[in-house]
């Protein structure tokens, strides 16, 4: 295949005499690096002869409010009336290029190929206006959704220009003049999520108002324990059951075929695609009627060997295998032994977090329809390319026979990455002939989430006479096996504070785990975040030194870079230190770190961290009571992503979010006996209530840097920064979450 | 079983058991989708309606138990989503994800008209039923606020 690397923009009369747009470049080149800039065909600007702008959103909305941003970056560089745009939500289409949701990425993956995207419409408009006149079109400029010719005082608007501009050949992508972001009028301003009204108002939106014509609706008792599978079940007194048009048991093949010589399952089952949990599926006329029948299913399980796990013996393995040789070094340099033995003073400790669900509002959901070969979709992905080709695969289907439209989602956090409620939902439709919405429980979604995956840490630091760090070793304790670790499980050889000790060594050994875990909303860093600032704030402390300054000084620190190894590139890692110094220095100042006044039951604790390509710091304020119980009063937060906030709205949002998200993690725990998760709902998996949260004060450092993204990295932080203030108001440290298990709650 | 219901200012009946789930005749039976599921059990509120102007989980409430006491649902706050509190909620942004938001919209309505000035803590306690796992606690706050000072100056309006 020949790669046409030019991007140019194709242009094609829609019905109504409509201008449309599209960007197109070959997607294959976007396996090549990061710094493709293009995207693949599709009409993303519509501006009917009335002048409607219809903009394309191609992203997945989860609530991080790409829906808004993506299409006002193309609606600044068109000029257009922002007021007047309508914004619809674009199915999959291969030719977009990337469609998802993860990582932070849509702002700095999408800043410059969607501003393109409008310049170029913008310049086209001109042209034909320009035309018209018999003018230069370096006379013509642009108010918002007209071409102006300020000489004569005349001007059109652009639907006047639409039609005329569509028969244009398109200006190359590479050559399209961008706005001088201080001309910006919609970016850089808050502007409403454009689904605000629907939302106010109860419009059907998401995944689970999606209805389709002669639907049935599904729900999925899966095996309490991962990996199990059902002996038998009373399929026939359930399929008697009000409203119940199928019952299926999913089977794997070898139950099937042992089913067969020794009549231990049930008719009724049909064989599961691969990698689908195993159980049973009910079908009915409404979601209720197959609930209820489902609370009189009898299953016999066959749990299979994720029945030995528990929680338990996960925290005596580990403490097991922390003070075994480690099974793996990520990374070692200078002579961490010698540094402690010569250290004026030592510290360890050992921390350790849990499991965490999801637990997203909007459970897993998806409308599926099979006809005649051809799959429709009605989904709530974050990935919804990926949960095509799962589609795909699991079914033995052409991805190009299977449609995907996005329906906006009640929460991702990275749970929707994973797609396995996408495939379930196909399979039921094509195993009973008609549409089926399938709907988990609650608490299916509790019992049956890919895990944040629990994790311990041990730590031992030395500090010097005159207070510096001099040698830091840590050994992280996760799960898999040999070197290879579970999703959500990893950790770094770069991780703060890597290089900047003069000794260091960073191990990790691994336990098995049965049991499907994931990438939670800053994966890794939500929780390795709060061990390893914890313990800084703890080596601050024995050093007799603000841990403020300490952060500093090691951020000042000239890094020792990676020694390149197979499979590793050498140097030093992306963290600008000038950029998280910027912004611990901006949360002190405006927080007025340097005279803070701990005192019983009051205190003020700071961390910073940099992930996601962002650079947070935050101080939070607590008060403890007499019962170990935190009222954190306030977090102030400063954050650094670059030269340009794209929709401050927006931005403080996630912002927000994160801080209540993580103040969220700090008191939920997946917990196991005998395999099966102990919570169920959000009473035993609490999310953080009203009066919980804090007052939140935002603070931007604009710095040249490219704009990125938000929608992770002003989590892990706050997590550290109140363990930290809980120690000063204390005295005691939080090593253990949930903080249940360290004695507290929150107020 | 056939029970009447009056829903949104509208008769109308609905031929389900008497022990099903508000919620779910809304939804699936009426076509009233704004209510949501979250939970099942009480502890989230995205289900929140009124009944005869009382705050309300549909999830956990059965269709039987409601006689001739009025329902409404966020379709029927208001006509064209006019009600002070939908109107702070757009000024505000409050929603980030909005699957929440109906719920807590049909709470705060129903704090409004209780408490047309409510205090922070009288804010606290109306709103800690219903969960927002985006966060956006604080812009409702925000949006409470605004709702009340809204309704006081509507309120006033009259009288010149």
């Amino acid at each position: 295949m020949r790669l046409n690397r030019r991007s140019f923009l194709q242009m094609s009369a829609l019905t109504g005499g409509g201008l449309a747009l599209g960007f197109f470049d070959s997607p294959f080149v976007s396996a090549q690096g990061p710094a493709r800039t293009d995207l693949s065909p599709r009409a993303f600007i519509n501006i009917a002869a009335n002048g409607t702008i219809t903009l394309m959103a191609k992203a997945p909305e989860i609530g991080q409010g790409v829906k808004t941003m993506l299409p006002m970056m193309i609606a600044e560089e068109l000029d257009a009336d922002w007021s007047k745009v309508r914004v619809e939500q674009a199915d999959l289409d291969d030719h977009f290029g990337g469609q998802s949701a993860g990582g932070s990425t849509s702002t700095q993956g999408n800043y410059l190929p969607m501003r393109r995207v409008g310049a170029a419409c913008r310049q086209m408009l001109i042209t034909v206006a320009a035309k018209r006149w018999g003018v230069a079109e370096a006379e013509c400029t642009t108010a918002p959704s007209r071409v102006l010719h300020g000489k004569s005082g005349r001007s059109f608007g652009y639907g006047e220009l639409a039609v005329d501009a569509a028969a244009l050949p398109p200006p190359s992508m590479d050559s399209v003049k961008l706005k001088d972001p201080k001309d910006f009028r919609i970016l850089g301003k808050p502007q409403a999520n454009v689904d605000i009204h629907a939302i106010v108002t109860g419009k059907p939106l998401f995944g689970i108002d999606c209805k389709v014509p002669g639907m049935l609706h599904a729900v999925i008792q899966k095996c309490p324990v991962y990996g199990g599978k059902v002996k038998s079940a009373n399929l026939d007194q359930i399929k008697k059951m009000p409203g119940v048009r199928h019952v299926l048991i999913i089977g794997s093949a070898q139950a099937a075929s042992a089913g067969a010589s020794n009549s231990t399952i049930e008719p009724g089952v049909v064989i599961a695609a691969p990698g689908m949990e195993l159980g049973v599926a009910i079908v009915a006329d409404t979601w209720w009627q197959a609930q209820t029948a489902r609370k009189s299913l009898q299953i016999d399980w066959d749990y299979g060997a994720g029945a030995t796990q528990s929680t338990d013996q996960f925290s005596q393995k580990a403490a097991d295998l922390m003070t075994a040789a480690p099974q793996n070094t990520l990374r070692s340099y200078g002579d961490v032994n010698a540094a402690l033995t010569g250290a004026t003073k030592v510290v360890e400790a050992t921390y350790a977090y849990p499991f965490l669900a999801h637990g997203t509002l909007e459970p897993m959901d998806t409308t599926a329809s099979y006809k005649d070969g051809k799959m429709e979709l009605w989904t709530t992905s974050q990935s919804p390319a990926g949960g095509r080709g799962q589609v795909a695969r699991a079914l033995n289907m052409q991805a190009s026979d299977i449609t995907v439209h996005m329906c906006r989602i009640g929460g991702g956090f990275g749970r929707r990455l994973t797609n396995d409620y996408m495939v379930e939902a196909a399979w039921l439709a094509k195993q009973v002939g008609v549409p089926v919405k399938l709907l988990w429980a609650r608490e299916d979604d509790i019992a049956h989430d890919d895990y944040r995956p629990g994790g311990f840490h041990s730590f031992k630091a030395g500090v010097d006479a005159q207070g510096k760090m001099v040698a830091w070793r840590q050994h992280f304790i996760t799960y898999g096996e040999g070197q290879r670790y579970v999703s959500g499980g990893t950790l770094d050889a770069v991780e703060f504070p890597s290089g900047r000790v003069p000794n260091y060594a960073l191990h990790a050994s691994a336990q098995p785990l049965i049991l499907r875990t994931g990438a939670l909303r800053a994966p890794g860093h939500n929780a390795y975040c709060w061990a390893i600032k914890g313990f800084l704030d703890e080596v601050a402390t024995a050093a007799g030194r603000d841990p403020l300054e300490f952060h500093l000084e090691l951020l000042n620190a000239t890094p020792v870079p990676m020694v390149a190894e197979a499979g590793r590139r050498g140097g030093n890692d992306t963290m600008n230190p000038e950029r998280l110094k910027g912004v611990l220095q901006l949360v002190a100042e405006k927080s007025g770190w340097a005279n803070r006044k701990n005192t019983p039951g009051h205190g003020m604790g700071i961390a910073c961290h940099y992930c996601h390509a962002g650079y947070f710091a935050e101080v939070a304020e607590v008060t403890v009571d007499a019962r170990n119980r935190i009222k954190v009063t306030k977090v102030w937060a400063a954050g650094d992503v670059g030269n340009q906030i794209m929709n401050p709205s927006g931005a403080e949002s996630q912002v927000h979010g994160s801080i209540i998200e993580g103040m969220s993690q700090m008191q939920q725990e997946i917990t196991l006996v005998g395999g099966k998760a102990q919570q169920t709902n959000y009473n035993n998996h609490p999310l953080l209530r009203f009066r919980q949260a804090p007052a939140i004060e935002l603070f931007w450092r604009k710095t040249e840097f490219p704009p990125t993204g938000l929608g992770e990295p002003a989590l892990p932080p706050v997590l550290p920064a109140i363990a930290n203030a809980v120690f000063a108001a204390t005295g005691k440290r939080i090593r253990t979450l949930p903080l249940a298990r360290s004695g507290f709650s929150f107020a | 079983m056939a029970l009447k219901l009056k829903v949104n200012n509208v008769e109308t009946t609905v031929d389900v058991p008497p022990d099903t789930p508000l919620l779910w005749v809304l939804r699936d039976v009426l076509d009233l989708q704004g209510s949501k599921y979250g939970c099942g059990i009480g502890q989230c509120g995205a289900c929140m309606v009124h009944v005869n102007g009382v705050p309300t989980r549909s999830c956990t409430t059965q269709v039987g138990s409601i006689g001739d006491q009025a329902i409404t649902t966020i379709e029927g706050l208001s006509p064209n989503g006019t009600h002070p509190v939908q109107v702070a909620w757009e000024q505000v942004d409050v929603a980030q994800c909005g699957y929440c938001q109906a719920g807590q919209i049909m709470t705060a309505a129903a704090l409004l008209s209780q408490t047309p000035h409510p205090t922070d803590s009288d804010i606290d306690t109306a709103m800690s039923g219903n969960l927002c796992r985006c966060g956006t606690y604080l812009r409702i706050r925000q949006a409470i606020h605004q709702a009340a000072s809204a309704g006081t100056s509507g309120a006033a309006a009259p009288q010149k």
